[in-house]
């Protein structure tokens, strides 16, 4: 038996056995003392800070090749601070004349500087700027101390990442020759790291609770992202299981692979638009990749997140572009701006709220901020000249909502096409589904949208109140809940009733028990992380509808819980 | 010395890619370099004193240059300044 076995949350399908690299910030805690050779202290404090600048055009350099020269550019700035002649003089100062350690120089002197940067609370950057110090702070203190600081850059050898959770820069420099896989302490199926390791198609388990304290730097590990285990230490027979699993799953991929040009049909011959969820531009080879209809969710506010200030027309338009193009011909579905509950921009500093979910977000920031709203549809608009680009608004709640963010959209499509510039005829103009409001009032909605895509992690959020990112209240979770099937058959039926269609971009489109159900209730499109679009695929072509759809009326009718529900899909269409 | 007055045209000033691109340009050159403004000065090879001023758009700075090379420093700095967009 391995040494230990964790159950987390299975979040990217596959199998990875490789040895752990713990991506856990090291102990730099430190004492105060007095030293009497100040010299040799100086001459450390610059010993720490080569080393420092060293290893951050190491990590530059590696950044640059995968992420690209603007992403890397936070490291140059790194190096620019360590490069600076006055706060490295002000600190050899405090060395000098205090007599104190150069730890204690060093925290004291950032400090200042960090304290200065975080009062100008009407500069978001200079805020910013104010993290850079305490990153650049950590590593030199790292130095000092004599331990490693963690990086995902300096990765080299093939290793399961272990960490407390992976932030969207971090998930950024995984290296997919050398990463095989990671697991983290938190997070749920939809939680940034989740939806990244799908992205990257590497095995991933999240929500272990105990990763970081149960795993040690170097130790074997078999992560089993399909089931959610992971062993730590394993025996032979037990590594050869897995690698036996692992052959199995690459092999049943293969099956799935040959589905890739095929089109979406039911065994009845209904079709059914099979579509990804893409968060830039690079994401395109793996909806290539997975032979998807359409791009059910380009979710734009990653070309917010993954810049250092709001990124102008020019730029937005270059990667719309990018995705129509490359689609060439089919739908693209562009989410306009989502950031607000638990996204954030370190340049656009929202207020502290007391349930940021409930809060200042998504369409209610872009109608408030038109000048954002603006840039981003005049770039949408005129990317819609190179394929068939359809804009959606994220949280809308309201007609009213929907009836400005048209106007604003038919104001600046007027502008530019005064200005000569090429657009496209009919842009389609939808909304997500998420807020109950807007679903129950569907009927009304489906009059003057154009179509409608089903965001179920967050209509799930709404329609239980249950915070998503609180694993003390995940049991209500409930897809499959007949309340929620009830909510979605009403949408599904408003919008078919005025000839217009409904999709689902939320995990729950691809979800092998619910796919089912939303084909007998009669959804049109299905978006979903394109790893899980072949499987989709396969699994909807040996459906009938008409059977599904009686499936659906039981589940909808007679089932009276979560559980009930998933017990009698499993029942009827998987023969457990 | 060497002296050479600026209008700041960029929307966010002096900050971000262009303030680091300022600092590693005048960092190449043996003479004291300073950027003014308003009332304050600071080392320009110093990334926090730059960002410290927080200059912003329209603002009027200085930079000088005391040394040997103070004159290709000054050229250097404002071939930086136009490139960058900072100022006309």
């Amino acid at each position: 038996m391995a040494e230990k076995v964790l159950k987390g949350i299975a979040a990217s399908d596959g199998i990875a056995i490789a040895k752990a690299y713990m991506l856990v910030d090291p102990d730099l805690s430190f004492e105060k003392t007095t030293v009497s050779d100040t010299e040799a202290e100086v001459q450390r404090l610059h010993d720490a800070f080569d080393a420092s600048k060293a290893e951050l055009k190491v990590i530059k350099e590696k950044a640059v090749a995968s992420l690209g020269e603007e992403e890397a550019e936070v490291f140059e700035a790194h190096i620019t601070i360590l490069s600076d002649p006055e706060m490295l003089g002000q600190i050899e100062g405090k060395i000098n004349d205090d007599k104190v350690n150069a730890e204690e120089a060093l925290k004291e002197v950032t400090d200042t500087f960090i304290g200065m940067f975080e009062a100008m609370t009407d500069n978001a950057y200079m805020q910013e700027r104010a993290g850079d110090i305490r990153d650049v702070t950590k590593r030199v203190l790292s130095h000092l101390l004599g331990v490693t600081l963690p990086s995902p850059a300096l990765i080299d050898s093939e290793v399961v990442v272990v960490a407390h959770d992976l932030t969207p820069s971090d998930t950024a420099q995984l290296d997919r020759k050398y990463v095989k896989g990671f697991i983290t302490d938190i997070g749920g199926r939809t939680s940034h790291s989740a939806i990244m390791s799908r992205t990257l198609e590497i095995p991933a388990i999240v929500g272990s609770e105990t990763a970081t304290t149960d795993i040690q730097e170097g130790e074997v590990v078999v992560l089993d992202g399909i089931n959610g285990d992971a062993l730590v230490d394993p025996t032979d027979a037990e590594v050869a299981n897995y690698q036996q699993q692992a052959k199995d799953f690459s092999a049943q991929k293969a099956e799935w692979a040959k589905l890739k040009n095929e089109t979406t049909v039911s065994k009845d011959g209904k079709h059914f638009e099979l579509a990804s969820n893409i968060g830039t531009p690079d994401d395109m080879d793996g909806v290539l990749d997975a032979g998807s209809e359409a791009v059910g969710l380009f979710r734009s506010e990653f070309l917010y997140m993954n810049s250092s200030e709001l990124p102008d027309e020019d730029t937005q338009f270059t990667a719309y572009k990018k995705v129509v193009e490359g689609m060439n011909g089919k739908p693209v579905i562009v989410r306009t701006m989502d950031i607000g509950g638990d996204k954030e921009l370190p340049y656009l500093p929202l207020p502290e709220e007391m349930n940021p979910f409930l809060g200042y977000r998504a369409i209610r920031i872009s109608l408030d901020r038109d000048d954002i709203f603006r840039t981003q549809l005049r770039a949408l608009i005129r990317a819609s000249n190179f394929g068939q680009l359809r804009i959606m608004f994220p949280m809308i709640a309201t007609l009213d909502e929907f009836r400005k963010a048209k106007a604003i959209f038919e104001e600046e499509k007027a502008k530019l096409v005064a200005a000569g510039t090429p657009v496209a005829d009919d842009i389609k103009l939808g909304i997500m589904i998420e807020i109950p409001a807007a679903a129950i009032l569907a009927d009304q909605f489906a009059k003057e949208v154009d179509f409608f895509s089903i965001g179920t992690n967050d209509l799930i959020q709404y329609s239980f109140a249950a915070d998503r990112g609180n694993e003390q209240v995940s049991y209500l979770y409930q897809p499959y809940n007949p309340s929620l099937l009830r909510l979605i058959k009403h949408v599904i039926d408003a919008a078919h009733a005025n000839g217009r269609f409904t999709g689902m971009c939320g995990e729950v489109a691809g979800d092998q028990i619910a796919v089912p159900l939303l084909m007998g209730l009669g959804l049109d499109e299905f978006s979903m992380s394109s790893t899980s679009v072949l499987k989709t695929r396969s699994l909807m072509k040996k459906l009938d509808t008409k059977e599904m759809a009686k499936l659906a009326d039981r589940a909808l009718n007679e089932c009276v819980t979560n559980d009930e529900v998933k017990e009698l899909v499993e029942k009827t269409v998987f023969d457990k | 010395m060497e002296k050479k007055e600026f209008h700041v045209i960029a929307d966010t000033g002096i900050h971000a890619r262009p303030a680091t691109l300022l600092v590693q340009s005048a960092s190449k050159f043996n003479s004291e370099i300073t950027l003014q403004y308003q009332d304050k000065s600071v080392n320009l090879k110093s990334i926090m004193g730059v960002m410290s001023l927080g200059v912003g758009k329209d603002a009027d700075v200085t930079i000088s240059a005391e040394g040997a090379d103070e004159a290709d420093a000054i050229a250097a700095l404002t071939d930086t300044m136009k490139k960058e967009g900072l100022s006309e």
